[in-house]
């Protein structure tokens, strides 16, 4: 197989860099709501974003990334609140505020979506959850040495400047603030006990989730984001108990399954000999999950496997000494 | 005004009306030993694992040469992969030391990415009925025929009927199942039960409310319920209440409202509902809530001006009979 320059660098690499992006930065930002027990937290952040993006677009009444993204960093301060409040007044177990806020807000997005008649401009719900990885294309450069020139990096598709921005900002932040963080999410009391306000730090936390779900969001669809947030921490979690290891380990974890669904769903069609195309966001999620199912299994000191064969090395030794 | 009537009445409208409104009350039923058991996200996750199983089940469908839209088949792979889900999740959660949000969120995400993947496979098919399929992701009513909607109505007001008359065995379930176990109830055989009951209220309410938004109609009304009282009866019943009247105004506002999506249109108006409880509801509502610690600050302010007023004599007596060591120290 040849490798042509013009179509690599104009549909798979943008496409590939996307989704390695945002995965990355989703799991990062994902090891934190592992540990915290918020995992649900991901998916429904994931929901409440959309009707945030959609008034920002009617107010902007176009594309624009800092109205559309502001709307969704209201809306994710707004739910938060709200769940908050239903399970303080209501006495709702977090999962139920939770799911009664995130589906409400949802269907208030499609509703508006479809009520303002934006159902076929790029906002659709199709694309809110799918994404839209084939449609990510790089129209500039034909050859290796375009990649030299400024004047090609300027042609970037617009999901790939954002996430360009969002992935070391997300990183700075996670870095600035790794010491409270790693405090108030193993030890919430001495946290807030020696003043570091782990209830604002979480706020701001969710501001992050909130900024990294809309920046991968239309790239790779709301699906790919909640399949990122979770299954690479969750992985790494099986295989390490540091937590800087951990969060290494979650992004090249992530990068991983980026790679290898997007190298199935281009190839998987070729080997087959059949027309059409698989979705790369579908087909990475489902390489994350595979890696997470590899390591329940063979995880080192937390696989299963090692976990019954050490539960066997100690029946053997009980046996003999009795 | 006549034009909503003509568009209500008629055959088709008014089955699918009748089916969103029994599948509001059986999601209701169902979910309110969902809520208490907290199985709210699992609910969520059930919906969301429903795509690969009915993309598998067109495939499936195509491969015996049956019509791939047959909905008998849809709906059982989605009640299967529904199932499969839930089997995963309860095994990621008991035999490996990641907790249960993540593994919903692991078996929602996984589940629906291949579903994902099995959808794109369908729609680079030739075949016809392959574009209905994305019907299901937010439901409509349109693409529901009246013998579809039937069947619906007739399974929904079954799942209904077996969660009302399997109400006590489920409330001994709920608050005291080792209670239930040493009296004899099958409680694994009604765990499951309640589990299936759970699926098949996914499955049915797919076609007009959609994968994504079903978890709605399975939380949303107990959860408004849970604002006015304390009694599981009388929770159930309002959930059913709530759920019914969500189903019937959201379905009958899709088919008389241009673009309006149905699942969407059927949460928002549970959503309605929710809203109006956490605010209106005596006791447990904001407004009640805000009464009595109004209240409570009159009643202390009034308490600390009456004491003021009688006197500095008293307010000292008080004072030296809590005396600490402290206080005594002081010249």
């Amino acid at each position: 197989m040849t490798l042509d320059p013009a179509l690599f660098l104009t549909v798979d690499f943008p496409a590939w860099a996307v989704a390695s992006l945002s995965s990355a930065v989703c799991a990062l930002l994902g090891n934190f709501l592992v540990l915290r027990r918020q995992a649900m937290m991901g998916d429904a952040v994931t929901h409440v974003v959309l009707p945030g993006i959609v008034v920002g677009f009617l107010i902007a009444d176009a594309h624009s990334a800092v109205h559309m993204t502001l709307g969704a960093l209201v809306a994710t301060v707004l739910a938060v609140g709200l769940i908050e409040a239903l399970r303080r007044f209501g006495r709702l177990e977090e999962g139920a505020a939770m799911g009664t806020v995130f589906t409400v807000m949802f269907a208030f997005g499609i509703v508006l979506i479809e009520q303002t008649g934006n159902a076929n401009s790029h906002i659709s719900p199709d694309h809110a959850l799918f994404g839209n990885l084939e449609a990510t294309v790089w129209v500039g450069p034909t050859a290796w040495g375009d990649l030299l020139s400024a004047d090609m990096w300027a042609l970037l598709p617009p999901e790939f400047a954002t996430l360009l921005w969002v992935v070391p900002l997300t990183g700075g932040a996670v870095l600035l603030f790794y010491k409270e963080l790693k405090l108030a999410t193993f030890d919430p009391l001495l946290s807030r006990s020696l003043g570091f306000a782990p209830g604002a730090l979480g706020l701001g936390f969710m501001v992050f989730v909130a900024i990294a779900a809309v920046a991968s969001f239309e790239a790779v669809g709301s699906i790919l984001v909640v399949a990122m947030f979770i299954c690479p921490a969750a992985t790494a979690r099986l295989l390490t108990d540091r937590l800087a290891v951990q969060l290494w380990l979650s992004v090249a974890i992530a990068v991983l399954a980026a790679t290898l669904g997007y190298v199935l769903a281009a190839s998987a069609p070729v080997w087959a000999g059949t027309p059409g195309a698989l979705s790369a966001a579908g087909m990475i999620a489902v390489a994350a999950g595979g890696l997470e199912l590899a390591a329940i299994l063979f995880a080192p000191r937390y696989g299963l496997l090692a976990r019954r064969r050490r539960a066997a090395i100690a029946r053997a030794a009980a046996g003999v000494s009795s | 005004m006549a034009e909503i009537v003509r568009l209500l009445s008629s055959y088709n409208t008014a089955v699918v009306l009748l089916a969103a409104t029994l599948l509001g009350a059986a999601g209701a039923v169902a979910g309110t030993f969902a809520l208490l058991h907290k199985r709210s996200l699992v609910s969520d996750a059930i919906g969301h694992a429903a795509l690969p199983g009915i993309a598998g089940g067109f495939l499936v469908a195509l491969a015996f040469g049956f019509d791939g839209r047959n909905l008998a088949i849809l709906l059982s792979g989605a009640a299967l992969s529904g199932a499969l889900a839930t089997v995963m999740i309860s095994w990621i959660a008991s035999q490996t030391r990641l907790s249960e949000d993540t593994a919903i969120a692991t078996a929602l995400a996984v589940f629906f990415g291949l579903g994902a993947v099995l959808l794109s496979v369908v729609q680079s098919l030739q075949v016809s009925g392959q574009a209905g399929l994305d019907s299901f992701l937010l439901g409509t009513t349109a693409a529901i025929s009246a013998r579809e909607a039937g069947t619906i109505a007739v399974m929904a007001l079954l799942v209904a009927l077996v969660g009302l008359g399997l109400f006590k065995e489920f409330r001994l379930l709920t608050f005291d199942a080792a209670f239930a176990g040493a009296m004899g109830y099958p409680v694994r055989a009604l765990d499951l039960g309640l589990m299936a009951l759970l699926l098949l209220v996914v499955a049915l309410g797919l076609k007009t409310v959609g994968l994504i938004l079903i978890v709605a109609i399975v939380i949303l009304p107990p959860a408004a319920a849970r604002f006015w009282t304390d009694r599981l009866g009388a929770m159930t019943a309002l959930a059913a209440l709530f759920g019914a009247g969500a189903g019937a105004v959201g379905a009958g506002a899709s088919a008389v409202l241009d673009d309006l999506p149905t699942g969407g249109a059927i949460v928002m108006t549970a959503g309605a509902l929710l809203l109006i409880s956490l605010v209106a509801a005596p006791r447990r509502g904001l407004v009640a809530q805000g009464v009595v610690a109004a209240r409570f600050r009159l009643a202390r302010r009034r308490e600390a001006r009456a004491r003021s007023g009688q006197g500095l004599g008293q307010g000292l007596g008080q004072g030296s009979g809590q005396g600490t060591g402290e206080g005594r120290a002081r010249p």
